[in-house]
């Protein structure tokens, strides 16, 4: 086949494309540029496309011995990604950047060049498992459980899973690391990249307020109506925060507050205690199914509502377009606009069944 | 492998490689006082002096530096320096300029100077008129490229020279040496940057050419070793190398211009016949003998170079930053044209090893290689349109 290998500049997506390589697939490695003005160096962890990620990439092609070349497609990612981002928030939603990357540009805007100028299939450095079965995709978690990234690929369709590949999957990062090492690739020791790329000094709060403004409403207490406090936006909350919400001490009975509600028409922060966070029910749109089949009744399934968060059993109904699901175990911080994702109730529990976005919460 | 992008560099003629590696062990600072020392400063006083000859320029006013970059940050920022302490804080420049100079006078602009640049007609040149409608008594200097790397549209600079009257004109020259009779008194600049690597010289090697009237504060201070105006120990292979290089694109200019052309216009027209909606940017008359460039509509620019490339074809989207982006080119948004267009551009630029299997090797393949990066440009156009 022949298959264009996205390369971030990490160690995941360099041994990624060395394992394509191996396969026998004539290998082409592209590195996205996601920014108009790229930083020229890499700040820790923070942060990827900078123009040192592009050149450890090139350098990355390099060993492999493959052709790289740079395509920007910063515009696309700003229009898709960044724009999406700051409207999320300011519609008083917790969005997700990676899965929103995966769903419009790299098995979306870049897949579909791709496949245009000849090209049979994306590979990236992911952690997840992907294989067919009975002729349809089968989308299951990382053999890495740390590490697993089947969350923020669970949004993707048949048609683009049909032409991904994620070599990585069945392979704990350890090893990875190692084998970057042992193929000579100098990104082998390279921090692992954390946050979301286009902050890169990881201050959310701040490029939010720079994209959205102040926009002030108050802090009300959920139970009594009580207003606790000022805010500059609905934007710098997220259902779940405990932390950095200003209100004055002697307002609150000594037990924790935490945000259980925005309100973003009227400004509204609610607050409440850990017990209002406690979620039993799940009204989720848009939904995805990466094998192509729907559930079909009442299923039992288990769902994890946060890449990295826990997981817990229910049962999830499709009615009309939306996605109900029932929690056999609360769960708390469940934050609109996040992904609910199905995984099957077998043994392992590690095959995806579909994805929708979180739309309304309840106990 | 067939390699149409001259204009980025151009094989080191034969000649020039034996001169050098021959200089490259010879032991002697020019700098220095004793026996080697004169003997190295003989050598490049009679490259310099050869230079001189072969572009019509005095002995004193070749400045030797480590390229074509050096040379224009030289001269705008050496130029602009002097010219502002006396009063002269305005910059003019031409849209279509080399980031050397479009950066350089950016820089400036951020340090206090005035900026005032000049459009180019849809052609991508500049004209007397442009030029005369933005001069004043505050202008410190004028830069307008002779021929510009991307488009190939040859400027009138002698015209531009005198209407540019008493304030410093400085011209990069870079892409027109190879093919353009540059001559420096004749064209009339008071500055002109030169590079060795577009002619068949060695990298690293360039030259600014400055009258010696032409007040220039140095851009690096040492040991003064280039009348003053530019430090740092003599390069004597690479100067000796870029002379040798120069003579030859000079005495053979006539002959090889005429081969380019041909080869160029065959080029041309056979990208033509293949793929009738292709747009030739630039001047089709008063445009580099090398150049011929290129809009594919509905195409990007990225995924025609890729499908070449993978053809063993080698060319360029014309303007690469730092990280490789091919990014829509400043030099065809200044002349007019729709940025899709303009991310649809190529630039196939010939030189000294260019035959005619060359040219039939773009067109066995252009053809197919439009119609897939079409389809893939077509793509993604739906998917903008579906938002």
């Amino acid at each position: 086949m022949r298959v264009l290998a996205a390369m971030s500049g990490g160690v995941d997506s360099a041994v990624a494309a060395a394992r394509a390589v191996d396969a026998g697939h004539e290998v082409v490695g592209v590195h996205l540029a996601l920014s108009a003005k790229p930083g020229t160096l890499r700040t820790g962890s923070r942060g990827c496309c900078t123009l040192e990620d592009s050149r450890d990439a090139r350098r990355a092609a390099d060993v492999l011995g493959i052709p790289f070349y740079v395509w920007d497609f910063a515009e696309q990612f700003k229009a898709a990604v960044v724009d999406n981002f700051v409207e999320e928030y300011a519609a008083g939603r917790t969005p997700n950047p990676c899965l929103r990357c995966n769903e419009e540009i790299k098995f979306a805007a870049l897949l579909d060049k791709a496949l245009g100028l000849g090209f049979d299939a994306v590979a990236t450095g992911h952690y997840a498992r992907l294989s067919t079965v009975d002729g349809r995709p089968e989308l299951r978690r990382s053999a890495d459980e740390d590490k697993d990234q089947s969350y923020v690929l669970a949004s993707l369709r048949p048609d683009q899973l049909a032409h991904a590949i994620f070599p990585l999957g069945d392979t704990v990062k350890d090893r990875v690391r190692l084998e970057a090492a042992d193929r000579g690739l100098q990104v082998a020791e390279k921090p692992d990249s954390h946050d979301i790329c286009f902050i890169p000094d990881g201050n959310t709060q701040a490029f939010l307020g720079a994209k959205i403004g102040v926009r002030p409403g108050a802090l009300v207490n959920d139970e009594t109506g009580e207003v606790l406090g000022e805010h500059r936006g609905v934007h710098e909350f997220t259902v779940g925060q405990r932390k950095g919400l200003g209100i004055d001490r002697s307002l609150l009975d000594g037990t924790p507050k935490y945000v259980i509600g925005l309100e973003p028409a009227t400004g509204t922060v609610r607050v409440g205690s850990a017990r209002d966070l406690q979620v039993t029910a799940i009204t989720a749109t848009d939904p995805v199914w990466p094998s192509g089949v729907p559930i079909d009744g009442p299923t039992e399934c288990h769902v994890q509502v946060r890449a990295h968060g826990s997981v817990v059993p229910c049962v999830a109904e499709l009615v009309g377009d939306s996605l109900e699901i029932s929690l056999r175990e609360p769960l708390s911080g469940v934050a609109p606009g996040q992904a609910a994702v199905l995984y099957r109730a077998d043994a392992a529990g590690d095959i995806v069944l579909g994805s929708a976005t979180i739309a309304a919460t309840g106990s | 492998m067939t390699y149409l992008d001259h204009a980025a560099t151009t094989p080191m003629l034969p000649e020039a490689v034996a001169a050098m590696t021959e200089a490259l062990a010879e032991l002697g600072n020019a700098s220095s006082l004793h026996s080697s020392g004169r003997r190295a400063r003989r050598r490049v006083e009679e490259a310099r002096e050869d230079i001189a000859d072969l572009v019509g320029a005095r002995p004193s006013e070749v400045i030797f530096t480590a390229g074509g970059t050096e040379s224009d940050n030289l001269a705008l920022k050496g130029i602009y320096w002097a010219r502002a302490a006396r009063g002269k804080k305005r910059i003019v420049v031409s849209a279509v300029e080399h980031h050397a100079v479009l950066d350089a006078v950016q820089w400036l602009g951020e340090q206090g100077a005035d900026i005032t640049v000049l459009p180019p007609d849809a052609l991508g040149r500049i004209t007397p008129q442009t030029l005369a409608e933005h001069l004043g008594d505050d202008v410190a200097l004028i830069s307008v490229m002779l021929a510009n790397n991307e488009v190939g549209t040859i400027n009138p600079l002698r015209e531009l020279a005198v209407t540019s009257g008493d304030i410093p004109l400085h011209s990069d020259a870079v892409q027109a040496l190879g093919t353009l009779d540059v001559n420096f008194a004749d064209l009339g600049a008071d500055a002109l940057t030169l590079s060795a690597h577009k002619i068949g010289g060695p990298y690293g090697a360039g030259i600014l050419l400055l009258g010696r009237d032409v007040p220039c504060v140095p851009l690096l201070h040492g040991g003064g070793q280039e009348r003053d105006v530019r430090s740092g120990t003599l390069d004597v292979p690479s100067v000796i190398g870029m002379a040798t290089a120069l003579r030859i694109a000079v005495t053979e200019r006539d002959r090889r211009v005429a081969e380019l052309i041909r080869l160029r216009d065959r080029l041309i027209a056979g990208v033509r016949a293949v793929v009738p909606d292709a747009v030739l940017n630039g001047d089709p008359e008063a445009r580099l003998a090398n150049n011929a460039h290129f809009s594919f509509p509905g195409c990007e620019g990225d995924g025609l170079l890729m499908l070449l490339d993978a053809k063993g074809i080698e060319c360029s989207t014309g303007s690469a930053c730092t990280a490789g982006i091919a990014q829509p080119s400043h030099v065809l948004l200044a002349m007019g044209a729709d940025p899709a267009m303009a991310r649809g551009s190529l630039r196939f630029s010939l030189g000294h090893t260019t035959t005619d299997e060359d040219i039939d090797a773009v067109l066995a393949v252009i053809g197919p290689v439009v119609e897939r990066a079409r389809s893939a440009g077509l793509v993604g156009a739906r998917r903008g349109e579906g938002r």
